[in-house]
């Protein structure tokens, strides 16, 4: 399972000094990331997939703009929706774009979800020293038509599960998510399989209703959500207001 | 070791810095500092016609997560004197009450209404005794038999005295909209109004600010608190089917069941007497 973390900001490529006495090492150096803040959650159904991203972009304790979208349509059936720092993650999403339209060519179809996955994580592992600094959930619906989620740390270890939450509201968010999609100990009933049994309104209202919660405790998330809906009928997109404080 | 004549000095308080190079090493190496609960914050204060209007933002943060949505930034120090504070919440509260009993003490000593500067010496003194270390920023208002009177102190032990002052993280914020709306013989309607458009200002544009607005009117008849004057910030959505915890939702391993009643039985004599 994803265990590689990347340190949050304060990434600096130097070498490692000899040892020799402690000195206080104060002053910035040069970082060439930034976080951009923002929370992204999945939800996948039977024959449905939501995904969802706030619409706030900051950085440090300022807002850059109310209005970002960090939710990216690659494909017909599939979204990719990424929180972290913006520039790495629009230049991921290009290098995607890219790669799906050379495939369009060679095979005369779509990628599906599954296959788009893998690539995500082969294009992510390939940067494996100096990584994409975003953390991705990709959903959509598979082949069969049922939702799928994979969840995605920075250097492209990902799974496939039934719901998933990223971004700086992640922690936030992924308990009530366990708490409301898995049973809460495996020990009493047996676990759910990995698509959820809740309907597309439920999902929706959960959502709203757990973005609203993040937004009152993490100073990063707030101002809008973007909901896509992905089903058989097509992709369909809502938002809602989030506090703006 | 001698007896000597000379008599021992009791410890005179304050920081010892001794762990101080223990902890830079344990950083280098890689152990993390506790967080401290802070008030990124915007809190502010004008002098009107008639006195000195305080406000303040009322979010507590611990690194990014809020750990309180309405604390209050605005503390008691005289029936005449407030102050707003920003920075460590623990070093805010902390002094502001040591400063308020200090200053009853020397009202029973003076017999008089406590001065503005008197609270500002005090503050000051002590925050550069301990030079710096303990992170106090605060905005101080009052009036006194000299008149209005608002102060910006600093975590060092500098202060400013000044017309219209605003401190904390939103404080950019806030400044900005008095610099454009602030000027002289204000009522106090409009102080009210440019107070709360400053805290509104840092509530949503500094990250660190949030919730509600305090304000805290003070004049020569006496103290008006107005606690969450404007509420801006209401939650937006709840789940329209709640929440729902059925028994055995939490997996149970085991079960002891201790009587209560067995600890607590009247042997012999009386129960208690109702008086």
């Amino acid at each position: 399972m994803r265990s590689w973390k990347l340190a949050k900001m304060s990434m600096v490529f130097a070498p490692r000094l000899a040892e020799s006495a402690p000195t206080s090492h104060v002053g910035a150096s040069w970082s060439p990331y930034d976080n951009n803040g923002g929370t992204c959650v999945a939800i996948a159904g039977a024959d449905y997939c939501v995904i969802a991203a706030d619409t706030r972009m900051s950085t440090g304790f300022s807002i850059l703009t109310r209005d970002y979208s960090k939710i990216h349509h690659i494909t017909e059936k599939c979204v990719l929706a990424s929180s972290g720092f913006q520039a790495d993650v629009r230049s991921l999403q290009k290098n995607l774009d890219a790669r799906h339209q050379i495939y369009q060519h060679q095979h005369s179809k779509q990628m599906s979800c599954p296959a788009m996955a893998q690539l995500l994580s082969n294009t992510l592992y390939y940067k494996r020293f100096f990584p994409y600094y975003s953390f991705n959930v990709l959903g959509g619906l598979d082949n069969e038509g049922k939702g799928c989620v994979y969840t995605y740390d920075a250097v492209g270890s990902y799974e496939r599960s039934g719901y998933s939450s990223q971004g700086s509201g992640q922690t936030l968010i992924m308990p009530v998510l366990d708490n409301q999609l898995k049973s809460a100990s495996p020990l009493v009933l047996p676990p759910r399989e990995s698509s959820t049994p809740l309907t597309e309104s439920e999902a929706v209202d959960l959502i709203k209703d757990t973005f609203a919660s993040a937004a009152e405790r993490d100073i990063y998330t707030g101002d809008g959500v973007e909901i896509v809906i992905i089903n058989k009928e097509g992709i369909r997109r809502e938002t809602m207001a989030l506090k703006r404080d | 070791m001698t007896k000597s004549n000379v008599m021992e000095v009791p410890p005179k308080g304050g920081f010892t810095f001794d762990l101080c190079r223990r902890n830079t090493m344990l950083q280098q190496q890689g152990a993390k500092l506790p967080k401290f609960r802070k008030t990124g914050t915007t809190i502010v204060g004008l002098i009107f016609k008639d006195g000195v209007i305080l406000g303040a933002d009322t979010r507590a943060t611990e690194g990014e997560i809020v750990c309180d949505k309405n604390c209050e930034k605005i503390h008691y120090l005289a029936p005449n004197i407030s102050c707003c504070g920003a920075g460590t919440a623990a070093d805010t509260e902390n002094v502001t009450d040591m400063v308020s009993s200090q200053l009853v003490l020397h009202r029973y000593a003076t017999g008089r209404e406590s001065r503005v500067v008197t609270a500002l010496t005090m503050l000051k003194s002590h925050l550069f005794r301990y030079q710096g270390q303990v992170s106090a920023a605060l905005v101080l208002g009052g009036v006194d038999v000299t008149g209005p009177h608002l102060h910006a102190v600093y975590p060092h032990g500098s202060t400013d005295t000044l017309p219209f002052a605003t401190m904390g993280s939103g404080s950019l914020a806030a400044m900005s909209v008095f610099e454009s709306r602030y000027k002289e013989n204000l009522t106090k309607e409009e102080g009210m109004e440019i107070v709360s458009a400053a805290i509104c200002a840092g509530i949503f544009n500094d990250l660190g600010s949030g919730s509600n607005v305090d304000l805290c009117i003070i004049t020569k008849e006496g103290k008006e608190y107005l606690r969450n004057y404007q509420q801006p910030n209401p939650r937006s959505y709840s789940r329209s089917k709640g929440y729902d915890f059925k028994i055995g939702h939490t997996a149970v391993l085991s079960t002891k069941i201790t009587q209560l009643r067995q600890h607590v039985q009247v042997l012999e004599g009386d129960a208690m007497e109702e008086e």
